[in-house]
C-alpha cells in the first residue's frame, strides 16, 4: 500500500496548536494542520513565515496605474488627438479615475492570483479528501494534523508516538 | 463563560477576575453553540427541502423579472420615447435608478471591507448575504446606463476602448467614462471578494453533499481547499489585502458617480459636496437593504442565534450615523445655495423644496432626515417589525433622494421657454419594478444554493475557536 501520510484528529483548536509545536520543535517538513476557520496563533505554532500574497498584489497595482496611465496618453494625446471644452490633451489629474481604478482591478487580481500560486491551487485531487475521517472533519468541527511519509524525518513507529503523545483520540494512516 | 480568560503572558499563579456582568459583551453567537453546530444550521438552509415560502416568492419575482425583460426589448425596438423623458428631462428614472441600486450595493462592501480593517467581528454574520446583495444591485445598476443610451448597438464603442469606425478613441476627459471604469471595477472586484470568502464555505458544502452533482459543483469551485493551515495563511492575507483595496474602491465608486452630476454645471449639481454626500447616502441606503433582507431572513431561516438583535441594533446606529450625515449635507447644500449668493444655484434650491416638485421633496426629508432619528431609542432599534418599517422608509427616501436631484435639477432649464415637467410612463414603472424582480430572483437562488452566512467565519468568532479560551481547549495556566 502506498501511504499518503499519517493523519491524527484533534478536538479543539488549543490542542491542534499543542500538537503542532510538538511537531515542529521535533523538525518535520512536510505537514500541515487542517482547520475549519483560520487558528489565530497556528502560523507561529507551526513556524510559518509571513505570506508572499503581498507582492502579487503591489505587481498588479503597479501594472495597473501605469498601464492606465499610457494607455490614455495613447488613446487621448497621441494616436487621435481631438480637442474637446479647450482641455489638455493629457493631464494626470483627469486621467487619475480611471488609471486609479485599474491600479484596484488589477492588484485585486494579483492578490488572488498570488494566493493560488503560493497554495498550488486550484487542485481538484487531493488524497485527504479521499479519506472520510478527513472529509467529515477538517471542514466541520475537527482540527486535523498531517505529516506526509514523503517527510525526510517520517517513521511509522516514531511518528505516530510523536502524535499520540501531543493528545489525539485518533490517529490513522491515509492513503494515496 | 465564568472562568477567567487567561492571557498567555500572565503567570498561572495569578488570578484575573472576570469583567462585571454589565460590562460582557453579548456573544457573537447566541446559546453558546458549538462549532458543529454553525455548519449544521448554516448549509441546512441549502439542504433541506425548500421552505414552503420559497417557490411562490421565486415565481412571483420571476414574473417581475420577465416583466422588465419585456420592457427592456419594447425599448430596445422602439426608442427611448417609450420612457417619459422630454426636454430638458432628459435623465430620470433610469439614471435615478442606476444610482439607486449602486448606492445599495455599497453597505456590501462597507460590511465585508471597511468593517473588516476596523475589526469590527459582528461583520461575519452578515457579511456574505451584504456582499451577494451589492452583487446583484450592481447587476441591475448596470442595466439602466446601458439602455438608456437608446441605439444600444452602439454601446460597446462608448463603453470600453475601442475606437469607432472613424479610428476615433473614447474621451477620457469625460466622467461618464470614468463611471464606466468605477461601475465595472467595483463590479468584479466585489464577485473576486465574494469567492474569495466563499471558497472554504464550498468546501464545507462539498464535503457534506450527498449526491455526485452537488458534490462535483460544489467541489468544482472550491478549487481543492483543504483547510490547510499553510492555505490559510495566504487566503488570510489575501483577505485582507482584498479588504484594503475594497475600502479605497468603494469610497471612490460613488464619488465618481457623483462626478457625473458634479463636473457638470448645472444649478443643484455643480457642488463640491456631492462626493462625501453621495457615498454616506449610498452607505445609508444600502444598510436600509441589508435589513429590509436580513429581518424577515433571520425568522424565517431561524437564523437568530447567528444574526442576533444585536446585530440589527448595531446596522441600526451605521442607519442613524449616516443618516444624519445625509441630513447634514441637505442642510449645507441649501446653506451654499443662499451663501454662495449665485441666483441660479439659489432659485434652484428653492424650486427643489417648493416647486412642482415639492413632494417628492418632502418624501425625501421625511424618509431620510426624520425616520433615521427614531433609532435614538434601544426600543425601536430592536424590535424587529419597526426596524423593517423603518428600513423600507429608507429604501422610499434614497430613491426620492436621486429623483429630487436628477429630475428637479433638470427640469428647469434657464429660459422659461425651456421649463418642463415629467411624467412617467409605464415602461419606466414596469422596468423599475421588474429590477427588483432580478435583485429578488437572483438573491433567492443565492440563498437556496450557497451558504447565506459566513461559516467558516462565524466559527471563527466563537470562544470555541480560540485556543486561548477555555472553551477553545487551553488549559488553565497558558501555555506557549
Amino acid at each position: 500500500m502506498n501511504a499518503y501520510g499519517l493523519l491524527a484528529v484533534f478536538d479543539t483548536p488549543a490542542d491542534a496548536m499543542h500538537a503542532a509545536e510538538k511537531v515542529r520543535d521535533a523538525g518535520y517538513s512536510k505537514w500541515d494542520v487542517h482547520t475549519p476557520f483560520p487558528v489565530h496563533g497556528m502560523d507561529a505554532a507551526m513556524g510559518l513565515s509571513n505570506s508572499k500574497v503581498g507582492w502579487f498584489t503591489f505587481l498588479g497595482g503597479v501594472t495597473g496605474y501605469t498601464s492606465g496611465m499610457i494607455m490614455i496618453w495613447w488613446m487621448n494625446a497621441y494616436d487621435y488627438k481631438i480637442i474637446i471644452g479647450g482641455k489638455p490633451m493629457f493631464s494626470p489629474f483627469f486621467s487619475f479615475p480611471v488609471s486609479y481604478e485599474l491600479t484596484i482591478l488589477l492588484a485585486s487580481f494579483g492578490s488572488l492570483i498570488g494566493m493560488f500560486l503560493l497554495n498550488r491551487l486550484p487542485r481538484l485531487h487531493h488524497p485527504l479528501l479521499k479519506n472520510r475521517k478527513f472529509s467529515t472533519g477538517a471542514s466541520h468541527d475537527k482540527f486535523i494534523l498531517v505529516i506526509e511519509t514523503a517527510d525526510p524525518k517520517f517513521n511509522d513507529q516514531e511518528t505516530r508516538k510523536l502524535l499520540s503523545s501531543a493528545g489525539s483520540k485518533h490517529i490513522e494512516l491515509v492513503e494515496d | 463563560m465564568s472562568a477567567a480568560v487567561e492571557h498567555s503572558s500572565v503567570p498561572s499563579s495569578v488570578k484575573i477576575a472576570p469583567p462585571p456582568a454589565e460590562l460582557e459583551r453579548e456573544p457573537l453567537v447566541l446559546h453558546n453553540r458549538s462549532v458543529g453546530w454553525i455548519s449544521d444550521h448554516i448549509a441546512g438552509i441549502c439542504e433541506g427541502p425548500a421552505p414552503k415560502w420559497w417557490l411562490p416568492a421565486l415565481a412571483i419575482s420571476s414574473t417581475a423579472l420577465l416583466m422588465m425583460l419585456g420592457c427592456i426589448g419594447y425599448l430596445i425596438s422602439t426608442g427611448v420615447g417609450v420612457w417619459g423623458l422630454n426636454q430638458p428631462v432628459e435623465w430620470a428614472w433610469d439614471i435615478t435608478n442606476f444610482v439607486f441600486w449602486i448606492g445599495i450595493g455599497h453597505a456590501g462592501t462597507l460590511i465585508s471591507a471597511i468593517l473588516f480593517l476596523l475589526r469590527q467581528k459582528w461583520r461575519t454574520s452578515v457579511n456574505r448575504a451584504a456582499e451577494a446583495m451589492t452583487l446583484f444591485a450592481v447587476a441591475c445598476a448596470g442595466i439602466f446606463p446601458v439602455i438608456h443610451v437608446g441605439r444600444i448597438w452602439y454601446a460597446v464603442w462608448w463603453l470600453p476602448p475601442i475606437p469607432n469606425n472613424y479610428e476615433i478613441w473614447v474621451n477620457f476627459r469625460s466622467p461618464l467614462l470614468w463611471d464606466v471604469f468605477a461601475v465595472s471595477t467595483y463590479g468584479t472586484v466585489s464577485l473576486l471578494f465574494w469567492y474569495t470568502g466563499l471558497i472554504p464555505d464550498l468546501a464545507t458544502m462539498r464535503d457534506r453533499a450527498t449526491n455526485k452533482v452537488k458534490k462535483f459543483l460544489y467541489g468544482f469551485f472550491a478549487l481543492g481547499w483543504t483547510g490547510s493551515n499553510r492555505h490559510w495563511s495566504n487566503y488570510e492575507k489575501a483577505y485582507l489585502l482584498l479588504a484594503g483595496l475594497s475600502t479605497p474602491l468603494v469610497l471612490s465608486v460613488h464619488s465618481i458617480v457623483s462626478f457625473d452630476f458634479a463636473v457638470s454645471q448645472v444649478p443643484g449639481w455643480h457642488t463640491t459636496i456631492f462626493p462625501p454626500y453621495f457615498v454616506a447616502g449610498a452607505v445609508f441606503s444600502g444598510f436600509g437593504m441589508v435589513l429590509t433582507l436580513l429581518v424577515p431572513l433571520r425568522t424565517l431561516c431561524k437564523l437568530e442565534d447567528i444574526v442576533t438583535v444585536r446585530h440589527v441594533s448595531l446596522m441600526c446606529k451605521v442607519i442613524l450615523a449616516t443618516g444624519s450625515i445625509v441630513g447634514y449635507a441637505y442642510g449645507m447644500e441649501f446653506f451654499i445655495a443662499w451663501y454662495g449668493g449665485n441666483p441660479y444655484e439659489l432659485a434652484a434650491f428653492t424650486n427643489r423644496a417648493f416647486g412642482p416638485y415639492w413632494w417628492a421633496y418632502w418624501s425625501m426629508i421625511s424618509c431620510n432626515v426624520i425616520c433615521p432619528h427614531l433609532f435614538w431609542f434601544k426600543w425601536c432599534r430592536e424590535n424587529m417589525v419597526f426596524v423593517f418599517i423603518v428600513s423600507i422608509f429608507v429604501n422610499i427616501g434614497m430613491w426620492f433622494e436621486r429623483f429630487v436631484i436628477i429630475v428637479i435639477s433638470l427640469h428647469r432649464d434657464y429660459l422659461p421657454s425651456s421649463w418642463g415637467y415629467f411624467r412617467p410612463t409605464w415602461v419606466d414603472v414596469c422596468t423599475f419594478i421588474g429590477s427588483f424582480g432580478l435583485f429578488v430572483t437572483l438573491f433567492l437562488l443565492f440563498m437556496r444554493y450557497l451558504p447565506m452566512i459566513a461559516i467558516s467565519e462565524v466559527k471563527g468568532v466563537t470562544p470555541q475557536a480560540d485556543p486561548h479560551h477555555p472553551q477553545g481547549g487551553a488549559k488553565h495556566g497558558g501555555h506557549h
